[in-house]
């Protein structure tokens, strides 16, 4: 079976519309950055910010609204409370600010249960997570750290293993990436969590490997044909993979799509980043890798070889 | 390379595979307990329920309470030997002795030379410079972690928690992970106070307000409301701030309760040494009220009425007998060196726990059945290979993990099941590749060389630079996101050996072998 069948030296003109996905793209990219502008920045989970989040299961469903007042009533006005998961679960995320008489305190299950027991008797505390100030600071950099670390390793590679332009136009796209990823968590307001950061990671990863599976292909037919200009060569090799590309970007996005429907809510935002992640990872390898490497070589032709005339 | 060889290394390496992930499969069935396996993949808190507890010595207030312990040392043997002195004064890493105008003392020699093993002393007119030698600052912080773990370990001893771990990290930091805990609050009660006891004089004459601050200090009673659990009142209490005695002698600890009023309180007895000085404060302070101070509050402050010689003391207040018992637990196990602070703490009920594995366990399952129908519908008999070759790649991940007695986190199996989609396109690179060449050359025997020579360069370059993205993960450190990152690293490496030997040697096995070979099937 086969679904895209092309003769030897056949091509679709992908960069055609070069134009067009640079205007989506950077659609995608200013309404993200309006996002977190709008925001005030990004909407940072416990991880980065610190303090305390509570998961509680109810035997019934639970009224937000009438929950608020009871904290209130007992002198606890900053706590955040929604919903979590599926509605059926009747589980309840309880968040506390960094500074809550309860926090890290040795009393933070029985308070809790003093004051939600009279309405609830049947409840269950699932899941305390506390994170301090100093290492929401830390993991901050950490975080920076590793997707530093990480582009920094793939420019290196990628410029030992290719050129320098292929290393930057596989950073731009990887940026490109990472920054809709991060918008769309702004716009959907999201909160934005250490496995997000992960996910971001492994997108990052993902999109290179389809970005170096076109960059291969491209070294390879320059080589194979010599006479045909570097947009021709781009087009060619990028059909030539485009199977490739599709089959294992339907395949991960299967297994991506089972975590985030099946994988619970703990993931759910995690599956999220990755299922947008490998869409925009795919697009991006066809549509800003490849035209960045044609713009550079246009802007700074590699020593020895006339600048197409296109 | 021979097939052969080449079978027998597959050969070798599936049943290896088998042998190291058998321990896994065995321990998570029902009816074992999964601590009588060894060499098993080990479920992280987040699925097997528990407490993580990233834990600060601050070790900073070690130092300071060792300068604070050698001053009020110092100014009590100046009293005893009856030197003229103002104050001995706490600074950073040092002390200062102020001296009366005029007035000598020489700590070089006896009995006050042993306060110089620590410290380098500087003498200008009055006062005397105490500096802390170089390096034992750092030494004391050094200690101070180890001496917390030693008492942390025995407080945690006493929750009955079948494997505790605590590990030093870093510098200060401790960290306690406590499988299976039930009663968080109660873990917190025990690893959270300082359990510094102290034995302090009440000056009844004075009050708060028109005490004496060279020599006395001001601590407080707290009151709480059993049912509210509300700060009732403060009550104030002059203390003399000599310290007559602390915690450190104590033998051991118990709970008894009062048959008067049946309340529990905490009964202490001391060991020889803190029995004859228990004995001589008590008889040179008869009639006084003598404050038994924990972490700097006020429990109680009885009169003494007569000296106790019997190294016998008790600790009565408003106690439950669950704090009563708290109170025990932490007296016996010694006071901290220092106080700490929570930085971080995870904890999961097990039925979450439960519900997390079974819904890593399912997206697994259907994430990967849906890739291995996809393969095999659209390659077919290479896609039986391909789907062959991903149950291994699953196989080596569980193998590895368990070796190496790997932790196994929810975001860990995020990253198996990741694997699984991202697995097969070292595979379908290499299908691609030799339907390509099987159009060109229309020679399949042919194609397979190419197809995997072409394709092996591809395959390299793209799964080093996920490496890099996974690596880059690992400086995490501990918690769920290095599982992931093991994970992902494990199945990238295990994914390209699954793909170039095993399936390579499927198309070897099944059609290199024929002397006439036509088509193949993918």
């Amino acid at each position: 079976m086969q679904f895209l069948n092309f003769k030897e030296g056949q091509f679709i003109d992908f960069l055609a519309f070069k134009r067009l996905a640079a205007i989506i793209s950077g659609i995608l990219i200013l309404a993200g950055v309006a996002s977190i502008v709008a925001h005030n920045g990004l909407k940072y989970g416990i991880d980065f910010r610190g303090g305390t989040n509570v998961q509680i299961q109810f035997s019934t469903p639970p009224n937000l609204d009438q929950l608020r007042n009871f904290f209130a009533e007992n002198g606890m006005k900053n706590v955040v409370l929604q919903t979590f998961g599926d509605l059926a679960d009747h589980e309840i995320l309880l968040g506390l600010p960094i500074n809550s008489p309860l926090g890290t305190g040795e009393n933070l299950t029985s308070e809790l249960r003093k004051i939600l027991e009279p309405q609830h008797p049947k409840l269950e505390i699932r899941r305390i997570e506390t994170i301090g100030p100093k290492v929401g600071d830390e993991l901050k950099i950490s975080a920076v750290k590793a997707i530093l670390i990480a582009l920094g390793l793939v420019l290196l590679y990628i410029t030992i293993r290719f050129q320098w332009r292929q290393g930057v136009s596989a950073i731009v796209a990887l940026l490109h990436d990472v920054l809709v990823v991060v918008g769309m968590f702004s716009i959907l307001d999201k909160e934005f969590s250490l496995t997000v950061v992960a996910a971001l990671l492994t997108v990052v990863g993902y999109s290179l490997n389809d970005t170096i599976v076109v960059f291969d292909r491209i070294r390879e037919n320059q080589g194979k044909y010599r006479k045909k200009s570097f947009e021709e060569t781009i087009n060619l090799s990028i059909t030539e993979t485009l199977s490739r590309t599709l089959i294992t970007s339907g395949t991960t996005l299967f297994v991506v799509l089972s975590l985030f429907l099946l994988g619970g809510e703990i993931i759910h935002d995690f599956a999220f980043a990755l299922l947008v992640g490998v869409l925009i990872g795919t697009y991006s390898s066809i549509y800003v890798a490849s035209p960045v490497a044609v713009v550079l070589t246009k802007l700074a032709p590699p020593a020895g070889t006339v600048p197409a005339n296109t | 390379m021979d097939i052969k060889l080449k079978g027998s290394i597959i050969l070798i390496v599936l049943f290896g595979a088998l042998y190291y992930a058998f321990p896994t499969y065995r321990a998570y069935q029902p009816g074992v307990d999964p601590q009588t396996v060894d060499n098993k993949v080990n479920l992280g808190l987040d699925l097997q329920g528990g407490m993580y507890l990233d834990i600060e010595i601050q070790v900073d207030e070690a130092v300071k309470e060792i300068l604070r312990r050698t001053a009020l040392e110092l100014e009590d043997l100046l009293i005893d030997e009856q030197v003229d002195f103002v104050e001995v004064r706490q600074a950073t890493n040092s002390l200062i002795l102020e001296m009366e105008p005029g007035k000598k003392v020489n700590l070089e020699i006896a009995p006050y030379d042993r306060f110089l093993e620590q410290f380098d002393m500087n003498v200008q007119d009055d006062l005397t410079y105490l500096k802390l030698k170089s390096g034992e600052a750092q030494l004391i912080r050094e200690n101070s972690v180890s001496q917390a773990l030693e008492v942390l370990r025995n407080r945690i001893d006493s929750l009955g928690i079948s494997e505790p771990s605590l590990q030093k990290q870093g510098e200060d930091n401790i960290v306690i992970q406590l499988p299976g805990l039930k009663d968080r609050d109660r873990a917190i009660e025990l690893i959270g106070p300082q359990a510094i006891l102290q034995f302090q004089i009440v000056n009844n004459n004075a009050t708060p307000s028109t005490y004496n601050r060279l020599t006395e200090v001001v601590k407080y009673e707290e009151v709480w409301d059993k049912i509210t659990n509300k700060l009732i009142s403060k009550r104030p209490y002059v203390l003399d701030k000599k310290i007559l005695m602390t915690g450190e002698f104590i033998r051991d600890a118990r709970v008894r309760i009062d048959s008067r009023d049946n309340r529990p309180y905490v009964a202490l007895s001391f060991d020889s040494i803190g029995a004859d000085r228990f004995a001589k404060i008590t008889r040179r302070n008869v009639g006084r009220n003598m404050a038994i101070v924990l972490d700097d509050k006020v429990q109680s402050a009885p009169v003494i009425r007569e000296a106790i010689t019997g190294g016998e003391a008790s600790i009565s207040g408003q106690f439950t007998v669950e704090e009563a018992d708290t109170l025990k637990i932490v007296l016996r196990s010694g006071s901290l060196p220092a106080p700490i602070e929570i930085r971080e703490e995870r904890t999961v009920g097990a039925s979450l726990g439960e519900d997390s594995v079974d819904q890593g366990l399912k997206s697994l399952m259907i994430g990967s059945a849906i890739v291995l129908i996809f393969m095999i519908f659209y390659y077919r008999l290479a896609g039986v290979f391909a789907a062959a070759a991903l149950i291994f790649n699953v196989l080596l991940i569980i193998s590895v993990l368990g070796v190496f007695g790997a932790t196994l986190t929810l975001p860990g199996m995020a990253g198996i099941v990741l694997t699984i989609g991202m697995a097969v396109d070292a595979n379908v690179l290499i299908f691609q590749r030799i339907r390509e060449e099987i159009k060109r050359t229309e020679n399949p025997r042919a194609a397979i060389q190419e197809g995997f020579g072409k394709a092996f360069r591809t395959i390299l370059d793209a799964n080093v630079t996920t490496l890099f993205a996974a690596l880059a993960l690992l400086q995490f450190g501990t918690g769920p996101i290095k599982g992931f990152a093991v994970t992902l690293s494990v199945g990238i490496i295990a994914s390209m050996f699954t793909a170039i030997v095993v399936t390579r040697f499927f198309f070897d096995f099944v059609y290199l072998r024929k002397t006439k070979l036509r088509s193949l099937s993918i």
